[in-house]
């Protein structure tokens, strides 16, 4: 069998790894200062304003937020998706040493679907009605692989189609995806993901439209592939339950920026910043006593052209009067670290946000 | 073994035909059950109560209506006499008109069968058809794509305003317009080669002859489908499986080909099917600014002469060309489109 070339990483630093990169190493992925802007009539839409990550192979970082916070505009943005008419980009995204975004189209063409692949969500209108789901995997592989036969692709492509647990995957390759369950076309949506053994794997909302048992599947799946071949993983997701069990670290994205960054038990069970916490309080959970109602965020996103002044979140935050004068709707946060490798975008102390938590969220999570 | 496009294709050519009986039937009546005496139209100037009675009991219009319709239908598949009469065959067999099936009638008026009518003006629409077809779907649907990809860009905005000119201006205009200019002014095709001519007798007097037909056909429904295709296309470059294929490291120009285009195809193809079966039924504008014999002239003609004989028999060559039409941009868009097959 033809495996496409799979490049191992070393993986021995993972005991001290940071969520930011410690000086001197070089992360698998790492985006420095990415802003996608999008220019349009209204005024500059500052989808991605200046967010910063590293990511090491083997690793996951969950990145969460509401609609329109930017997550899916990086993701796209790290696979140079976005075109250049429409929109503008600058900082740097180094994976494996090459900048993605002053490489030439033809290299980052390359690199996307064999190095770098993207799950995305609602695989029915991902997937290409008029072509099979087989012929559709064989499409990514022979791209990557000229000198292949379309036999032998075929035959990988089944391989990749039973590797994520599609039964009788031979007859199932030659279905279109009309002829599949959400479930089995996001299962073939990751197998043509994986058809090429990515390096980096970008799961932008992976199990949205799939029902929760089908989600544990396909969460599972990714897992054990993440496993098998060491991927890094990028989740993008605005389900902080599918983050706590996937993530390494999380990424919590407010108005094109990160609000609070750090690893999975940081994050999730010690979060600083009043949207994270907005955010937990907002979702359901069994394993706490069923309370009469869910407390929602007040207040809507942000505009990106009008972007609040001060703290993106200040006009939906109910603790900016414990910060003295007007510093909320004045100051632009910087993004700080407040405990070792957990990064808040904060104007409370760390000494507030820590009473806070544990006098008024806490108990009511 | 007969896969389901197999009975897909069946089940339509049945609709197919009951279709084309209901239009005949309906047709038919219309003109046959009007107030107008067909028999009083044979004769003209030589028309005596005794002569109209003669020629009513000659071409069968003294019979019931159903009967009527009977004949016609069956004239369809088995050859007919205009007059039925076997008496008079046997006796002087050139005094009997034989309509040979599929026979579509016979007109008093121009002595002739209907079938031979349109037998000579179909090759001549269905000429200017043809040439016109392929170059509005060659010119139409390649400017629609260079305008989508160039969107907002000067060739999207030259492209797109240039097709609202084509698509504003009457096809009499363009014809007249070309045929001054190209023809009478610049001289660029002799006045006298304009028309039709037979493609197996000489290719390249046809081609001359029906390109300004065919152009001004072609430049009005171009104008149309550049808009179409842009639309269709700029739909489609936007979903999300060709960001799927662009992610999958796909060249960009067969994301276009492969994943764009041939989704955006599928309504262009269902329009230029109609279109297509539509002209071929002919081309009345066009052919009368060009003076090409083609069935539209023939259409003119006979409701100019009250010649009912030849009105329903075009009537019903343009209708079966509709519906045939009809069931080919249906099996093709299941060729097309694979969801459409298991429907």
């Amino acid at each position: 069998m033809t495996t496409p070339t799979s490049t191992t990483t070393s993986t021995t630093t993972t005991a001290e790894r940071a969520p930011v990169a410690a000086g001197g190493h070089a992360a698998y992925l790492s985006l420095r200062d990415v802003k996608v802007h999008f220019p349009t009539d209204d005024g500059l839409v500052k989808a991605v304003d200046g967010l910063s990550f590293d990511l090491e192979r083997g690793k996951t970082i969950g990145i969460v937020g509401e609609s329109g916070s930017g997550k899916s505009v990086t993701s796209q943005a790290i696979l140079g998706l976005h075109r250049r008419t429409r929109a503008q980009t600058s900082g740097s995204i180094i994976l494996d040493g090459e900048d993605l975004m002053t490489i030439k189209d033809e290299r980052l063409r390359q690199l996307r679907g064999s190095k770098m692949a993207m799950v995305f969500q609602d695989p029915l209108s991902a997937l290409h009605p008029y072509y099979t789901v087989g012929s559709q995997i064989v499409e990514g592989i022979r791209v990557h692989h000229h000198d292949m036969s379309k036999s032998v692709a075929k035959k990988r492509a089944i391989e990749m189609l039973g590797r994520v647990g599609i039964p009788n995957p031979a007859r199932r390759a030659d279905q279109y995806p009309h002829e599949f369950s959400g479930g089995m076309r996001q299962r073939a949506m990751i197998a043509m993901a994986l058809a090429n053994d990515p390096s980096l794997l970008i799961a932008d909302e992976p199990t949205t439209a799939l029902d929760v048992t089908v989600q544990a599947q396909i969460l599972d799946l990714m897992r054990d592939l993440q496993r098998e071949f060491g991927s890094a993983i990028i989740m993008i997701t605005h389900d902080l339950g599918v983050v706590a069990e996937m993530a390494d670290d999380i990424l919590v994205m407010y108005g094109g920026k990160a609000v609070e960054h750090g690893p999975v038990n940081e994050v999730f069970y010690k979060p600083e910043h009043p949207y994270a916490w907005g955010l937990l309080s907002s979702m359901p959970r069994l394993d706490r006593a069923r309370k009469s109602r869910l407390d929602p965020i007040p207040g809507n996103p942000p505009s990106l052209i009008n972007v609040p002044s001060g703290c993106a979140f200040h006009p939906r935050c109910t603790f900016r009067d414990q910060v003295p004068g007007k510093t909320c709707s004045t100051v632009v946060p910087e993004l700080l670290e407040s405990s070792p490798q957990h990064l808040v975008r904060c104007h409370l102390t760390p000494a507030q946000r820590t009473d806070l938590f544990e006098s008024d969220i806490k108990p009511r999570l | 073994m007969p896969g389901p496009m197999f009975f897909y294709i069946i089940r339509r050519l049945i609709s197919v035909v009951v279709m084309l009986l209901i239009i005949s039937l309906t047709t038919f009546l219309l003109f046959f059950a009007s107030p107008i005496d067909p028999a009083t139209l044979t004769c003209s100037k030589n028309c005596t109560p005794a002569v109209i009675q003669g020629n009513r009991v000659k071409l069968g219009f003294d019979k019931p209506i159903p009967v009527q319709y009977a004949n016609f239908v069956k004239g369809i598949f088995v050859e007919r006499d205009f007059p039925d009469d076997p008496v008079l065959k046997a006796a002087n067999p050139n005094a009997i008109y034989t309509c040979n099936a599929p026979c579509l009638g016979y007109s008093v008026l121009q002595t002739q069968g209907v079938t031979d009518l349109v037998k000579t003006a179909l090759p001549q629409t269905g000429s200017m058809a043809l040439f016109a077809f392929v170059m509005w779907i060659v010119f139409g649907v390649l400017f629609g794509i260079v305008a989508a990809l160039r969107r907002g860009q000067w060739p999207d905005r030259l492209l797109v305003g240039v097709s609202l000119i084509g698509y504003s201006l009457p096809t009499f205009f363009i014809g007249q317009l070309l045929f001054v200019f190209v023809a009478l002014q610049a001289g660029l095709i002799p006045i006298s080669s304009v028309g039709y001519f037979p493609f197996f007798d000489n290719p390249l007097a046809w081609a001359r002859g029906m390109f300004l037909p065919a152009l001004t056909l072609a430049a009005v429904f171009a104008a149309s489908y550049v808009r179409l295709t842009r639309a269709y296309m700029l739909e489609t470059m936007s979903e999300d499986y060709i960001r799927t294929a662009r992610a999958k490291g796909v060249k960009e120009r067969t994301v276009i080909r492969r994943h764009g285009l041939r989704a955006a195809l599928t309504p262009i193809v269902t329009a230029a099917g109609l279109d297509l079966g539509g002209l071929l039924g002919g081309a009345i504008i066009s052919e009368k600014v060009f003076n090409v014999q083609g069935l539209g002239y023939l259409a003119l003609q006979s409701v100019t002469l009250t010649d009912l004989p030849v009105t329903v028999g075009v009537v019903i060559v343009a209708a079966f060309f509709i519906t045939v039409a009809n069931l080919v941009v249906d099996v093709l868009y299941g060729v097309i489109d694979p969801r459409v097959r298991l429907s």
